[in-house]
């Protein structure tokens, strides 16, 4: 190729290599998915803060609507951060040694139950106090946001679910295990932006 | 018809996933990205011609208003709303979409880059049937009690969110799910595109060094993923609003209607974009080879689309312009409106750029691909007006969007798909696609495209509004009558020109000539494998290695006048 000079100057390239992977297929594909999912709670939460704005005199909850229990769920949310942070110490242990991750694991797993069943708990309560879909666009959004990320929630556990039975029986790789986590870290971290938008 | 693929496929060896079902049940449940890739293209072909069809007797009911269309007899107000609506939804969601992106994504991202398969295959299926049954649902839902959602493809409440004003209960719920579905399928579909580009390339492709229709596809799936979200947000409120009546639009009840709008079109302007980007990239692929030159401005191209995919997310409100915005906003996104324009003049500008001193070769897909770029120009220039938001306000909602709007839409869902089904007819099938034919059903189709929609520029200017059922009713707009009924005789001439598209997809399907591996002297790696490829794409040990740029045309250190990526020197 250089031989030839009054020709294009094509640079000699080095023998060819597979391309270099930033993340394994399976953690990159759930990346992809989760920034659609920040988009689905982004376009939920704009919406809120849309109609909250043009609320009649600003009232928010409107008049004769219940307030959120802001105190409970703050247990529910700690439960939930607490769960991604022992999810984190069981990546770690898994690293060393696969066998020992089983147990926080589980912890994870179980605190991630709870928060769902506390929720559910909740909007039991809430029902009852005449908060419904219909009762108001307060309502609406109400179990409509939080809702959708129960819904993700138990998706989240039903993964973990699989992946705890898979470290059980020592058939869990690394990168199912990465794929799981970053979906069960999504979850826990999109909660607190909720919480804090919908319940305040 | 794609039964050849899979008998073909029996042949080789490749047992990393062919362990499946025989048989028809083997076509059905195949994991194979050429097979998902003609299921795609095969459906998206009979929503065409639904979607067609509904054109034809809406055209009629206009051009001839009540009387009977042969073929459907006398259309009512509400089936006439649901055909548009119907019309609209399926050429967008259901033609456009997986012609474009799923089955060219499909069919080309593993060929071009040298994968055997995309990474995740059982997605890929899941992502197939899923939008069956999506395309399914929107037919089922023209069938139901009430007819089919009449409030057209943007779906805008109070009209699609309470049935006591649409009257389509039934049917607004069956088109929002549909919708819905379709936009999970091309989710997955997404997904595996972009991590296939990034993970599964052969080794020696480099960045710069993938084909650009690929990096358009993948540009395409990413805008595809970040707008769809507000969409699919506001689409379960909507649902919501009609099926529990929870009153997010619902302004009496403390919602907004404006609020749809905005999350609608956050999606629906990046969908314009989601189409026109890989209709663009199978076109510069196509005056590359048959301009038999290198492609001027590689980079440019490829920075040119993602600009374009950036500032797709921030022209949105130019379709809100009379929905009562803040005019200070309306400022702002004319001005992203109207610089949106220069990204996308310039990848016109480079495929002229790439034309000049080559030695041009008139295929059947050389044309199309021409056609795409004068005739994209002319829905490209029409949009200043209706960007710039003191025009708007005057052409909105008239004829002369919906010409605007078929001048971008059918070169990119119909010219771009013609012109890459006609380019890849040999890789695909093994058979050469007959040149006569081709020509006829080009010339055809093109001449007879413009004589529908330009008739509708001056309608529109003329101020005839859209969604009018029957124009006999409106003194002032029945003077444009003559236009009307042009425009309808040169849509039934065009529909008349496709049955010679399909003769020619048959006859030679059945005995066209023996295409070889590389018919059109092309570079890109799909071209070095057997037409149509094995399963697995090529024999497991002679995977493809790239040592060069896909447009190496005529170099001149070469007596051949191309070069393809995979020869070391």
């Amino acid at each position: 190729m250089s031989t030839s000079s009054a020709t294009i100057d094509t640079p000699a390239r080095p023998a060819p290599t597979p391309p270099r992977q930033l993340l394994p297929n399976g953690v990159m594909g759930m990346a992809i998915f989760i920034f659609t999912e920040v988009m689905l709670f982004a376009g939920l939460v704009s919406a809120h803060e849309i109609v909250r704005s043009q609320s009649i005199g600003e009232m928010w909850p409107p008049y004769g609507q219940p307030r959120l229990s802001l105190g409970e769920t703050a247990i529910n949310t700690a439960a939930l951060l607490l769960s991604g942070f022992v999810l984190y110490l069981a990546n770690r242990i898994f690293k060393q040694d696969k066998a020992k991750a089983v147990a926080p694991t589980l912890v994870a797993l179980l605190l991630g139950i709870f928060f769902v069943g506390a929720q559910g708990a909740e909007w039991v309560a809430l029902l009852g106090d005449g908060l419904t879909m219909t009762s108001s666009t307060y309502g609406a959004f109400f179990y409509t946001i939080v809702g959708t990320h129960g819904l993700h929630a138990l998706s989240a556990i039903l993964a973990l679910g699989w992946a705890w039975s898979r470290l059980r029986t020592g058939k869990l790789t690394a990168t199912e295990f990465t794929t799981v986590q970053v979906f069960w870290y999504f979850v826990v971290l999109v909660w607190p932006f909720l919480y804090l938008q919908v319940y305040l | 018809m794609s039964h050849a693929v899979t008998a073909d496929s029996h042949g080789h060896a490749h047992d990393a996933h062919d362990h499946g079902p025989q048989g028809i049940l083997k076509y059905i449940w195949s994991t194979d990205h050429k097979i998902i890739a003609m299921q795609y293209m095969f459906t998206g072909m009979i929503m065409a011609l639904i979607g067609g069809f509904m054109a034809y007797v809406f055209r009629m009911q206009l051009a001839f208003p009540g009387q009977s269309v042969p073929g459907f007899g006398v259309v009512s107000p509400g089936e006439y709303n649901s055909l548009v609506t119907n019309h609209g939804s399926i050429m967008i969601f259901w033609v456009a979409m997986p012609v474009l992106i799923a089955a060219f994504g499909n069919y080309l991202i593993p060929l071009m880059t040298g994968a055997d398969d995309m990474v995740f295959p059982r997605i890929n299926r899941l992502s197939y049937q899923i939008f069956l049954i999506s395309a399914i649902l929107i037919i089922a839902s023209l069938f139901v009690s009430g007819g089919g959602f009449g409030g057209a493809w943007t779906a805008y409440p109070p009209l699609s969110s309470m049935s006591e004003y649409s009257l389509t209960k039934l049917g607004s719920s069956m088109w929002l799910l549909a919708v819905a579905l379709e936009f999970v399928a091309f989710l997955l579909g997404g997904i595996n595109f972009i991590v296939t580009l990034m993970n599964a390339r052969a080794p020696g492709m480099k960045a710069y060094d993938i084909p650009i229709v690929c990096w358009m596809i993948v540009i395409a799936s990413i805008l595809f993923m970040l707008s769809v979200g507000p969409l699919i947000a506001g689409a379960v409120m909507l649902l919501f609003d009609q099926m529990i009546g929870t009153g997010f639009f619902d302004p009496t009840r403390g919602g907004d209607p404006v609020l749809w709008q905005h999350l609608f079109w956050f999606f629906g302007h990046p969908e314009v974009y989601v189409v026109l980007l890989p209709a663009i990239g199978i076109v510069i692929e196509i005056i590359a080879t048959f301009a038999r030159k290198q492609l001027f401005g590689y980079k440019i191209i490829l920075y040119t689309a993602i600009v374009t995919g950036i500032l797709s997310f921030f022209v949105w409100a130019h379709h809100q312009f009379i929905a009562g915005i803040d005019p200070r906003m309306a400022n702002v996104f004319t001005v992203t409106t109207l610089l949106i324009s220069v990204p996308i003049a310039e990848m016109m500008f480079v495929t002229v750029a790439t034309l000049y001193g080559g030695s041009i070769r008139f295929t059947t897909p050389m044309l199309w691909a021409l056609a795409f770029v004068a005739e994209f120009l002319i829905g490209g220039v029409t949009g200043i007006f209706l960007g710039a938001s003191g025009s708007d306000i005057y052409l909105h909602d008239t004829y002369f969007v919906l010409a605007h709007f078929h001048y971008t839409f059918f070169p990119i869902a119909i010219i771009g798909t013609f012109a890459g089904f006609t380019y890849w007819f040999p890789k695909m099938f093994g058979k050469m696609m007959n040149e006569t034919l081709g020509k006829i059903h080009f010339w055809g189709t093109i001449i007879s495209f413009n004589f529908i929609f330009i008739p509708l520029f001056f309608l529109g200017i003329g101020g005839q509004h859209r969604r009018i059922y029957n124009y006999e009713n409106f003194p002032d707009l029945i003077a444009g009558q003559p236009l009307r009924v042009v425009a309808t005789v040169a849509m039934l001439a065009m529909l008349a020109f496709q049955v010679v598209f399909f003769i020619n997809l048959f006859s030679s399907l059945k005995s066209g000539k023996k295409a070889g591996n590389n018919p059109w002297k092309a570079n890109t790696l799909e071209w070095t494998t057997t037409s149509p490829p094995p399963h697995g794409n090529w024999p497991q040990d002679e995977m493809p290695k790239v040592y060069r740029g896909p447009y190496e045309y005529s170099h001149p250190d070469r007596d051949e006048d191309y070069w393809p990526q995979n020869l070391p020197s």
